[in-house]
Formats: structure tokens, sequence, C-alpha cells
């Protein structure tokens, strides 16, 4: 293997695999090795990113300072009216909190947020330190919804109980506990949940709009845009359709338990995917004039942008990208889209994929394409010079590497500014990428050290 | 609507809302990047040590390298201390840094893993390589800020590497507080301008303002060297800029080699700054150099040609308790009205210290420590003013409020320029006054209508 061996820990060499390289074995859903500089997460931010967007619940950290702070509006999950979820609320627990148990302030805490907000629930998140300490959050919630009347609803997050893939899990726990309160008469049978979107760069607003043009009607959007009634129904449904990640790929599965409501995988990043979403979608309900209207729409939307995007990748041809980003479905739609764009994708790789995941990814790469699990600044960067990559697409962590090696980035995480579901969204995202790699500000980066 | 909060202001128990402060760890990070050919370790599970990079990586637009000890259940139940010997394996194998310095999180404090054993273990079973150093500071943030964990891992610097040689040769040692890598640039260009051999700790410039060289490095080449740190051991005199984030590092150096300290405001501000170069005088004994007498003067030279603009307007000010109390000073300088003064930082001296510093500038002042910005939106509803000074959060207000807003402080997570261009020292002053008279004056051009509008101000 190329260049590989300076830079891989010796713990993580299962980690990493060329393709090409050998038969195709990938260990993953490992824990970290300690004193790796991790690019991962917890579970608590797990899910608080799941839980997040709903904007008409309260979503309160308990905990010490930090875990609320570094979650506080930090993802741009855009609402249509109420904006509760864009405050932040701690109950800041001190040292006496920490021997005497938290749960008096916690309550008090509950409380006073129910009076003021109003709001339509409550999560209550518990930290790394509630889970040392033994406060009873549980408890507490029912305590508190029997006197208000607000369900309250913990969230079982304390960061050191696995990954960020185990918060969503917790998350998708909390929200079916919601489901299934609210009254279904009147909704339509062709009618579907949107999970797993975010609603980023109000990107949600673009799908509904589809669905809309289908005749299909949204009960729930989980969890952009999101709200606690909404949710309530969302049993009512007859198909969850859930997009990417897998962050809520464990509510669709209990809905279908309890329920019998039947879930489809789809994701709108790039076109073909996002065609193939709304085709299996209006496929599921076996409805001509549905079928018509989805092939209409699918053709006046690509319409629109095919012209731009061929302009783009004219420009972009040959271009080299490396995608490195938090859940691994992800990865597969942004290969695509390189690939519409003439880019070669030259390494891919998540922080929590699974075995699943990876066996995929391995198929539908080159030869040549590195795969990594869970890495490192260290390892990336390495990667990045090793195949002279022209853009790197990554969060926040990975940004400032990515310009002091002299390379384009685009953030495909939650700190995107721009839609880039959809077929708009392709159009916004090959822009991006032009603008990136096409700046004029890589010529005054000294030399490409070699 | 973002503006949810109400005017009315009633106690609350146990509850922040849109807090002024953040936790230990990332200031015991962000002191630890001040050392060269450091890599900071987080003592705790991933989520604290991921937070607190994209935090500063957000601030910074720079690489932060920060390792972490993967905390799960096992290391929760069974403590830490496994996961702290693989964590310095791996570090000193892979990432080869000079120093590791450790922090706790409030999970390794609340499991109660005893560092300085774990450590002086792992010395013991040559888990630390020889020539290579592991420190470490206890940063639970259930107590104080990050202004306190900023403090702790200074002191831990001393803690265990200051060591007294008996000849001083006339150093000094200089903690800058938690201020910018720019910051720290422009303390030691004073130092060097009054010809103080010096040693500033920690020292973040050329590590986390570090150009574009076409090339990622885990280390770039800023940050006070060990040897340096050692050295401090045999200076003649500490000079803490900012009680909250340097005197326990003074202390500690005290207590340790017997340095007598100082402690003086953050030098923001003219009579900050006056003060701090009197204090570089009586160290030694010469006039300063006509460069910073001339940089005085301009400063000088802005607020009095534009003391219209600030004289009589009311103005909040808000974050880090150190910078806000020079910045108040300033602000009274100016002949401005500081009417609300709030730290998240707990400290009740803030408090006193900063009514003393506006003492009759403006009418019963509301001064906090501890508080939140949920409070400080209320007294603004409350008391409207012309100026907000704060970090990026004041934006919420600033907007429910249409009030002109001057980010200043940490975190700024919307602007750059805090890690280029200092606000201490007289060239600091200048920029302060710049930012603040741009804000002001543009508010005055938005709001006049055409028959007022000027075009000279
Ligand atoms: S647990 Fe403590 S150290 Fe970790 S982010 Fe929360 S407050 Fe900070
Ligand atoms: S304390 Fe736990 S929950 Fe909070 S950020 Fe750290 S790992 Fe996550």
């Amino acid at each position: 293997m190329t260049g590989m061996n300076m830079s891989v820990l010796e713990a993580r060499k299962g980690q990493v695999y060329e393709k090409g390289d050998g038969p195709f074995k990938l260990k993953c859903n490992l824990d970290s090795v300690p004193g790796a500089v991790s690019q991962r997460a917890c579970v608590f931010c797990g899910s608080r990113v799941v839980l997040y967007p709903i904007t008409d619940a309260l979503h309160l950290v308990h905990g010490p300072i930090g875990c609320a702070i570094y979650t506080w509006d930090i993802r741009g999950a855009l609402s249509s009216d109420r904006e509760l979820h864009r405050l932040s609320f701690s109950t800041d627990l001190q040292e006496r909190d920490v021997i005497f148990g938290g749960e008096k302030k916690l309550e008090a805490a509950l409380l006073e947020l129910i009076e003021r907000y109003e709001p339509e629930a409550a999560f209550v998140y518990s930290t790394c330190i509630v889970g040392i300490i033994g406060d009873d959050i549980e408890a507490v919630c029912r305590q508190v919804s029997e006197k208000t009347g607000i369900q309250c609803i913990p969230v079982q997050s304390e960061g050191f109980k696995g990954s960020k893939r185990a918060g969503y899990q917790a998350a998708c726990n909390a929200l079916f506990r919601l489901v299934g309160q609210g009254d279904t008469s009147g909704i339509s049978p062709h009618s579907i949940n949107i999970l797993g979107d975010f609603n980023l760069a109000g990107e949600i607003w673009i799908i509904q709009d589809y669905y809309r043009r289908m005749g299909i009607e949204v009960v729930a959007t989980i969890t952009g845009d999101g709200r606690v009634a909404d949710i309530q129904r969302a049993h009512g449904a007859r198909l969850n359709v859930v997009q990417c990640s897998g962050a809520t790929l464990d509510l669709a599965k209990m809905m279908k338990e309890r329920y019998g409501i039947p879930y489809i995988r789809v994701s709108y990043f790039g076109v073909d995917d996002m065609a193939e979403a709304l085709y299996k979608v209006a496929d599921h309900f076996q409805d001509e004039s549905i079928k018509k209207r989805t092939n209409a729409l699918v053709r006046e939307e690509l319409d629109a942008i095919y012209p731009e995007i061929v302009r783009f990748r004219q420009a972009l041809k040959g271009k080299r990208a490396a995608i490195y980003v938090g859940g691994a479905f992800k990865a597969f739609s942004l290969i695509k889209a390189f690939r519409l764009l003439g880019m070669k994708v030259v390494l891919v790789g998540s922080q929590t994929g699974t075995k699943e995941d990876y066996e995929e990814l391995e198929a539908i790469t080159d030869p040549g394409t590195i795969i990594v699990d869970d890495s490192n600044p260290l390892e990336l960067s390495e990667f990045l010079k090793e195949k002279r990559v022209d853009i790197f697409v990554g969060g926040v962590k990975e940004r400032p590497i990515a310009y002091k090696l002299g390379i384009g980035f685009c953030d495909h995480n939650h700190e995107r500014k721009e839609a880039l579901e959809g077929f708009i969204g392709m159009y916004n995202f090959a822009k991006e990428v032009y603008s990136t790699v096409m700046s004029p500000v890589w010529h005054f980066v000294p030399r490409k050290a070699v | 609507m973002l503006n949810m909060t109400p005017k009315e202001i009633h106690k609350r128990k146990g509850l922040k809302i849109n807090p002024a402060k953040t936790c230990q760890p990332i200031g015991a990070m962000y002191a630890s990047l001040g050392i060269h050919n450091c890599l900071p370790h987080s003592h705790g599970s991933q989520g604290c040590c991921a937070y607190h990079r994209s935090h500063l990586t957000r601030h910074y637009k720079e690489p932060i390298m920060a390792a972490t000890s993967s905390f799960t259940e096992g290391a929760a139940v069974f403590g830490g201390g496994a996961n702290l010997r693989q964590a310095l394996k791996t570090m000193f194998s892979v990432y080869k840094p000079d120093v590791v310095a450790v922090h706790t999180t409030c999970l390794s404090e609340t499991i109660g893993d005893d560092l300085p054993t774990l450590i002086k273990k792992a010395a013991d079973d040559g888990i630390i390589p020889k020539g290579k150093t592991v420190i470490h500071a206890n940063t639970p943030s259930y107590v104080g800020s990050h202004v306190t964990g900023f403090a702790n891992m200074t002191a831990a610097m001393v803690k265990y590497l200051a060591e007294k040689n008996g000849h001083s040769g006339k150093l000094v040692s200089v903690i800058p507080g938690y201020v910018e890598p720019s910051d720290m640039r422009e303390i030691k260009r004073i130092l060097n301008l009054m010809g103080v051999r010096h040693v500033l700790f920690p020292d973040t410039s050329d590590v986390l303002d570090a150009g574009q060289k076409g090339k990622f490095t885990m280390y770039p080449r800023g940050g006070v060297k060990v040897e340096e740190l050692k050295s401090t051991g045999s200076s003649e005199l500490t000079l803490a800029l900012g009680k909250f984030a340097s005197e326990t590092g003074a202390q500690m150096l005290e207590q340790k080699c017997d340095v007598p300290f100082q402690v003086l405001d953050l030098p923001i501000g003219i009579s900050a700054t006056d003060r701090f170069i009197e204090a570089l005088i009586d160290i030694t004994g010469a006039s300063p150099p006509e460069t910073l007498i001339e940089e005085r003067g301009r400063a000088v030279d802005i607020m009095t040609d534009m003391l219209q603009y600030f004289h009589g307007k009311k103005v909040a000010i808000f974050g880090d308790p150190d910078q806000v109390l020079s910045l108040t000073e300033f602000a009274v300088n100016l002949g401005m009205k500081p009417v609300h003064v709030l730290t998240g930082t707990p400290g009740k001296l803030f408090e006193r210290k900063a009514k003393k510093i506006i003492g009759q500038a403006a009418e019963s002042p509301n001064v906090k420590s501890s508080g939140d910005l949920f409070l400080l939106h209320q007294w603004i509803k409350n008391e409207p003013v012309d100026l907000l000074i704060g970090n990026t959060y004041g934006k919420y207000i600033a907007r429910a409020e249409d009030i002109p807003f001057v980010r200043f402080g940490f975190p700024i997570l919307d602007r750059i320029g805090h890690s280029y261009f200092p606000t201490v020292g007289y060239r600091g002053a200048i920029r302060l006054l710049e930012k603040m008279l741009d804000a002001i004056m543009d508010r005055q051009d938005r709001d006049a209508p055409d028959f007022r509008f000027e075009l000279v101000m």
C-alpha cells in the first residue's frame, strides 16, 4: 500500500482499506483507540442532533454548562415559526449538585421553563455526569409531566455510553414516546412521514414541496422543522421515508413493529438518488396519477438544472475528491454526485459507518480508493496529500485542515449554508464545489509540499 | 421569533438560559495549545473533546489538535487509568508531541481518577518516553468556568516544570491571561520594546494564528518551550495579567519557587495599559521608548477627536471577567455610562471591582457575576443601551433590541480579526476605538433622516 504506513496507527490498520489491496475487510463499530485525535462525538451529541430541530419543544440539557453551550444553535435547522429550539437551557450543575444530586434543580428548571415558554413537550437530555451521580431523570420527568400536563421525555444520552450512533437510538426512543398520541383522522391514504432530515438550510421545505406536487400528504417531518403535534400523529401515515445516515432508522423500525407502517430508505442528495427517492415513494402507492405527476416533476426539475450542471462539469472534469462524513450512507450519494460532475472520489470515510455501509462503499468505488473508518487529522492529511485531492468534503473540524493543505472544502455537515438536497441542491452543490475548487485564492498558496 | 425574553425579572432557581460562560476543559485545552509541540489531552469521553475542538475551530478557524481518553462504560465503572495509559502510548508513538497536557472532564472528575498517581506510574513503567513531558490539571466544569480551566492549566505548567536555579538574570515571567494569539504577540512586543527579558506563558501566537504554508502540521512553530517554562522558577517576578485567568499560575510559582508576583489588570484600554507600562518601568528603571509614547499619543488623540460620539452613551459589556473589567474602565475613561456589566464566571470579587470602576459614571448600574445572557437581555429591556460589547452570543440581543454591537471576547464564531489584531496595549485601544466608533456612527448614519444625514462626521 502506497505511503500509508507512516500515518496509520498500528491499532487502526484494520480500519483502513485501499480498494484493490487484497480482499475487502474493514473493521468498524469499534471504540476509538484512546489517545487518538478522533473526529468522533458522543451519545449526547447524537441525540441532540436528532431532536434539536423540533422547534416547539423545550430542550433542557441536564449537566454541567459545557454540554449545553457547545450545542447552542450551532446547526442551521430552520423553523417556519417557533424558534424555541435555538435557545440554550442548562441546569449548570455545580459541585454541591454533584455531591447531593441534581434532581431538585432539574425539577425546578423544568417547571419554570414550561411555565415561561409553554412548549408542546420537553426533552431532558442526560449527560455523562448525570449517569454517574445517578439522577433519576425518568422520575423527575414523570412528576413534572403530571404537574404541568406537558409531556417531559427523558433522553438517556450519557456521553460515555457509546458513540453518536447510540445517541440516535436514544433519540428514537424518545421520539417513539410521542408517536401514537395524536388523532389520525383525515389523513390521506397517500401519506408519508419524512424521517432523517433536519431542515438544514431549509432542505426539508424543498422535499416537502416535491411530495406536495406529487399529491402526497406529509404528516410529520422528523425532525426538521418538526412539531410535537405532527409527530404525535405520525402513526397515521402510510409510509415512512427514511433518509440517509440512519439516524432515525430505529424509529422507523419501531413504528413498523408497533403500527405496521412500512419504511423505505432514500437519499435526497444528487439527481439520481433524488429521483429514485421520489419514484420509490410513487411506486409504493401504486397510483397512476401520482406516478404521472412524479415523472413530470423529475423531468421539469432536471431540465431546469441540467445545462448548468454540464457547464460545471466541463470545468471540474477529472478533479479529485475526498469525503469524510459522520454517517456512511451520505457518502454513497456524494460519490454519485461527484461522478455526475466528472470527478473522481479517491478517499471516502466516516465516523460511524456500519459493516454493510462499508461493503457497499467498497462495491461502488473505483480501484485505488481509500476507505477509512473513524479517522484522525494526521491520517486524513496524509491521504489528502498522497491522493492529490482537489476538494475535501467534511465537517467543522476538517475544514481548516483542508485549507492548510491548500485544498478546496465543502461542508456537507450541519454547518452547510446552502441547501444540498433536491435537484436544486445538486445545482447548489456543483456551484459550491466549483467555487471552492476553481477559486483564484489557491494560486497564492505556497507550492504544495510534495 | 428569536426574541423570547420577557422584560420582568424574577428569581430563577438553578437554571441558566443562554449562558455567558463555558466549561473548564476548553480553557485548559486553549492554554495547552500555548506550549510548544504540545498535544492537549482530554481525559474523559469523546464527546467533550470533539466539542471543545469544534468550538475552538470555529473561533480561530485553525485546526485544533487534541486527543481523548475515549471513555466507555468500562472506564466509567473501573476508572480511566487503563485508558490513560493506552492514550499516552498512542500519543507518543503516533503524534510524537514533546509535551502532553492532560486535563480532566466532568466525568473523570466525578469518577475520581487520581491523575498524579496515574501519570507517575506511567512514567515509572516507561510509557512516557525519555525526554518527554506529561503535565495535568484538574478541570471539573461544575466549578468555575473556561477561565478557571485556563488558570488551572497555566498553574500546572509551573507546578510540573518550573525549577529554581538561583540565577535570575533579570527574567520576568508574564502570564498574559485568556487572550487572543494577537494579544499575546502584542504583549511580547511591548515587553521587548520596554527591554524586559521575559518568558510569556502560555503563548498561542504562531500556533492559532499560523499562516498558510501549503501543508498541515500537528504542531505549528509557536508556543512556550519546556526549557522556558523551567526557567520561570528562577525569574525575579511574575506579572499576572488579569486576576481571574492568571493569578493561580503566579501563586503556584510563588509557592513552588518563591517567585513574588504582581497581579495587574489586563492591559485593555488606556488606564490599564498605563499601569502595565508603569509596572514595567518599575522593573527595568528605564523610561519607555519613543515608539510606545507615540502609540499612546495616537490612541489619546482619537479619544479626544471623537469624544462627542462617546460621551454620555450607555453601554452594556459582558464576557470574561478580566476583559470586562478593563473594558469597563476604558468605557468610563471615554465618558460612557456602563449601565450593565456581566460575566458568566462566578466570583463576587468581579462585582465589587466593577462597581468600584464604574463609580459615579452610571447611576445604580447592574453588575453580576455568574450571570447569563437571558438576564442581560432583561436588563437591557428595562434600561436600553446605545452600544453592546461582548462575544458572538450577544448578536441575539443586539438584533432583538436593535442595538449597535461590537464583538469582543471569547468566543467569536461569526467574524474574523480577533486572532490577528490585538485589543491589548495602546494599539489595541486604537482598534477598540475604531470598532466602537464604526458601530456607533454607522447607526447614526442609518437612523438619520435625510436632512440630518451628514457627510462629514
Ligand atoms: S461534560 Fe463537562 S467537560 Fe464535557 S462538555 Fe460537558 S461541561 Fe464540558
Ligand atoms: S460530558 Fe458526556 S455528554 Fe457531555 S459532551 Fe462530554 S461526552 Fe458528551
